[in-house]
């Protein structure tokens, strides 16, 4: 069943937690809300959870309009953050619980529960307490407590935010298999950059109650709407400078083309580059590199990270070289080298973390 | 000889305080305890049991308990409700209410009552009515009973409070996403969660509303066998130095606070 939400905003007292936020989530797609705290992306499933109430803007469920259908009634699943699984019940009242509510038959809650148990791989734990078992578990527990109904949509709040990391990763990658299953249209919170890249076929980005981006992981990532959105996707270089016609020119006498669609009149911009779309070499290549000294290297891991300090401005960036290009330079802390950025992500305008 | 662990204070000083501690319960709470069953048993068991069987002290329990039956259940309910929602949602006053909900143990009891006596007396604010309807509440039963409501109020709500704002609404909204209706949350999430906190604020209400004195002494007007409760009647039987039978029906309210207390402390253990 898809999800649509259409131009809600919801307020709570002075703060506007959704500034008329429209998303779709198609049928069957696993779907990331991301974003930093604040940027509203919780309150954004609560409200198509049924648990929060929109001030403005409509909710449809398969074309449905359920903006005003009570939350019992939704048929959705709900996972929360910690969890809150009915402490005073065992695993199996726990899962059976939607079960029961609705009056289903004991022989069908019984069968269904010990399903869901397998499907979790924790068969035997039925008549424990959530106290009894560990942080994975009770999620996924939470998990199937919110299965057991078969609902048509699937929404997690910070599924893997109390969880450590390893365990974390587990999951994430059980998760994934688990929809690509049982394809129930699901819809996660996290403020995970890595997590939603890794597990959601498309992305939407939020920031102070609206969203920035939707998009395919790789659409978010490459070609970022926002300076927001690069910011927010992993760490990032930023240059200020002006475009003059077609010539960029940025910060510490770097020159590069402007792309299409900054180029025109003098106005100025801000470029992002990732520290690996950075090239350091030990010698000047061409007149769009800038002197910088090695201040630090980070040797450890499948890339070298190091950071740098432009001579020219006094600035610091961040360098990721690969381990082989690593080997060939042996740069040491002190070290002049020349850095080329590729790859500028160009937008108008000052931008300023 | 084994030295003490680094965290321990000194033998000595360990003694004194133990000691100091055990010497003030033993004065101010054993003794005057033991001194009550004493006196009552002082003339033997049957000057107790006839004491105790007497029509008016018979009739005193009676009001005491049908006080308790009417005080203790509304302060059930008002208490539950006023703890959901304080607890749960955010209004405006709702700083005020959680104040009201303390000036039962704010005020004297004795003001407490005489609130009631302005209120529903004769010469009150809605005396004149009351009488024209042949109502009676002042120097009667219901007075009696609305001063102990009154007093009593804040012992479930209370205990509820910070009970369910440490809880939070998870689960009861975990509930709702499952389908659950209104009662359903009620009674298989919210109840189950507070049960011992709830049970314990009740124990301590009703302990409360058989033993007040103050306030239901304003509003009963003494009489025997009419509008006395337990604690009105061993005053006036000490007040006619009938010593052993003051101390005979106190007994009874004496017996009532020690099961009380075994049973708080039999909850507590659960509830840890």
């Amino acid at each position: 069943m898809s999800i649509e939400v259409k131009g809600i905003t919801k307020r709570f007292g002075d703060v506007t937690a959704l500034n008329d936020v429209s998303v779709e989530v198609p049928s069957g797609s696993l779907v990331a809300l991301l974003g930093p705290s604040g940027s509203g992306k919780t309150t954004l499933l609560r409200a198509i959870a049924g648990l929060e109430t929109p001030d403005s803007g409509a909710i449809y469920f398969h074309d449905e309009d359920a903006t005003d259908r009570p939350v019992r009634h939704r048929n959705v699943g709900f996972v929360f953050q910690h969890y809150a699984l009915f402490r005073h019940m065992t695993i199996f009242d726990n899962i059976a619980f939607g079960l029961q509510v609705r009056k289903r038959p004991k022989e069908e809650v019984r069968e269904r529960v010990h399903e869901l148990l397998r499907l979790i791989q924790l068969e035997g734990v039925e008549n424990r307490y959530p106290a009894q078992l560990s942080g994975g578990q009770r999620q996924r527990v939470a998990l199937a407590r919110a299965l057991a109904t078969r609902p048509k949509v699937l929404l997690l709040d910070e599924p893997f935010g109390a969880l450590d990391a390893k365990v974390r990763k587990e999951l994430r990658q059980w998760i994934r298999r688990l929809h690509d299953e049982i394809h129930v249209t699901s819809l996660f919170v996290t403020h995970d950059q890595e997590e939603a890249l890794e597990l959601a076929d498309r992305v939407v980005l939020m920031h102070d109650g609206k969203v920035e981006q939707v998009g395919t992981p790789d659409e978010v990532y490459n070609h970022p709407a926002t300076p927001f959105v690069v910011n927010f996707l992993g760490s990032v270089n930023i240059f200020h400078g002006r475009v003059r016609g077609d010539r960029l020119s940025l910060a510490a006498g770097l020159v590069a083309d402007a792309p299409a669609h900054v180029s025109g009149e003098d106005r100025s911009v801000v470029a992002f580059v990732r520290p690996h779309d950075m090239d350091v070499d030990l010698t000047q290549k061409n007149g769009s590199s800038a002197r910088a000294r090695v201040k630090w290297v980070h040797p450890v891991g499948a890339v070298v990270k190091m950071e740098l300090e432009l001579l020219d401005d006094k600035k610091e960036i961040e360098v990721e070289l690969t381990r082989e290009r690593h080997e060939t330079l042996r740069l040491s802390v002190g070290e002049i080298v020349y850095v080329t950025p590729k790859g500028l992500k160009v937008f108008v305008g000052t931008y300023s973390i | 000889m084994p030295s003490d662990p680094p965290t321990t204070e000194p033998a000595l000083v360990r003694r004194t305080l133990i000691g100091t501690a055990l010497l003030f319960l033993g004065l101010f709470l054993f003794l005057p305890l033991i001194a009550v069953f004493v006196h009552a048993l002082e003339k033997g068991l049957d000057a107790y049991l006839s004491a105790v069987r007497e029509p008016a002290a018979l009739s005193a329990v009676r009001l005491t308990l049908l006080t308790a039956a009417v005080a203790v259940p509304l302060n059930t309910a008002f208490g539950v409700a006023a703890a959901w929602a304080i607890a749960r949602f955010e209004f405006t006053g709702k700083r005020l209410l959680i104040t009201l909900i303390d000036l039962p143990f704010a005020v004297s009891p004795v003001i407490s009552g005489l609130i009631f006596v302005l209120l529903f007396g004769l010469q009150g604010l809605l005396g004149p009515w009351l009488a024209d309807h042949d109502l009676k509440v002042i120097f009667a039963a219901p007075g009696i009973a609305l001063a102990t409501v009154f007093v009593t109020f804040p012992f479930v709500a209370r205990e509820l409070i910070p009970l369910m704002q440490a809880q939070g609404a998870e689960e009861e909204e975990a509930a709702v996403v499952l389908g659950a209706s209104g009662w359903q949350t009620f009674f298989r999430i919210t109840l189950p969660n507070v049960k011992w906190g709830l049970l314990y604020g009740v124990i301590l209400c009703n302990a409360r509303a058989m033993g007040e004195f103050g306030a239901v002494s304003v509003v009963s007007g003494h009489i025997r066998g009419m509008t006395n409760t337990v604690p009105l009647h061993v005053e006036i039987l000490y007040n006619e130095y009938n010593f052993t039978a003051a101390f005979a029906v106190a007994s009874l309210l004496t017996c009532l606070a020690l099961v009380t207390l075994a049973v708080k402390s039999v909850l507590e253990k659960r509830k840890s």
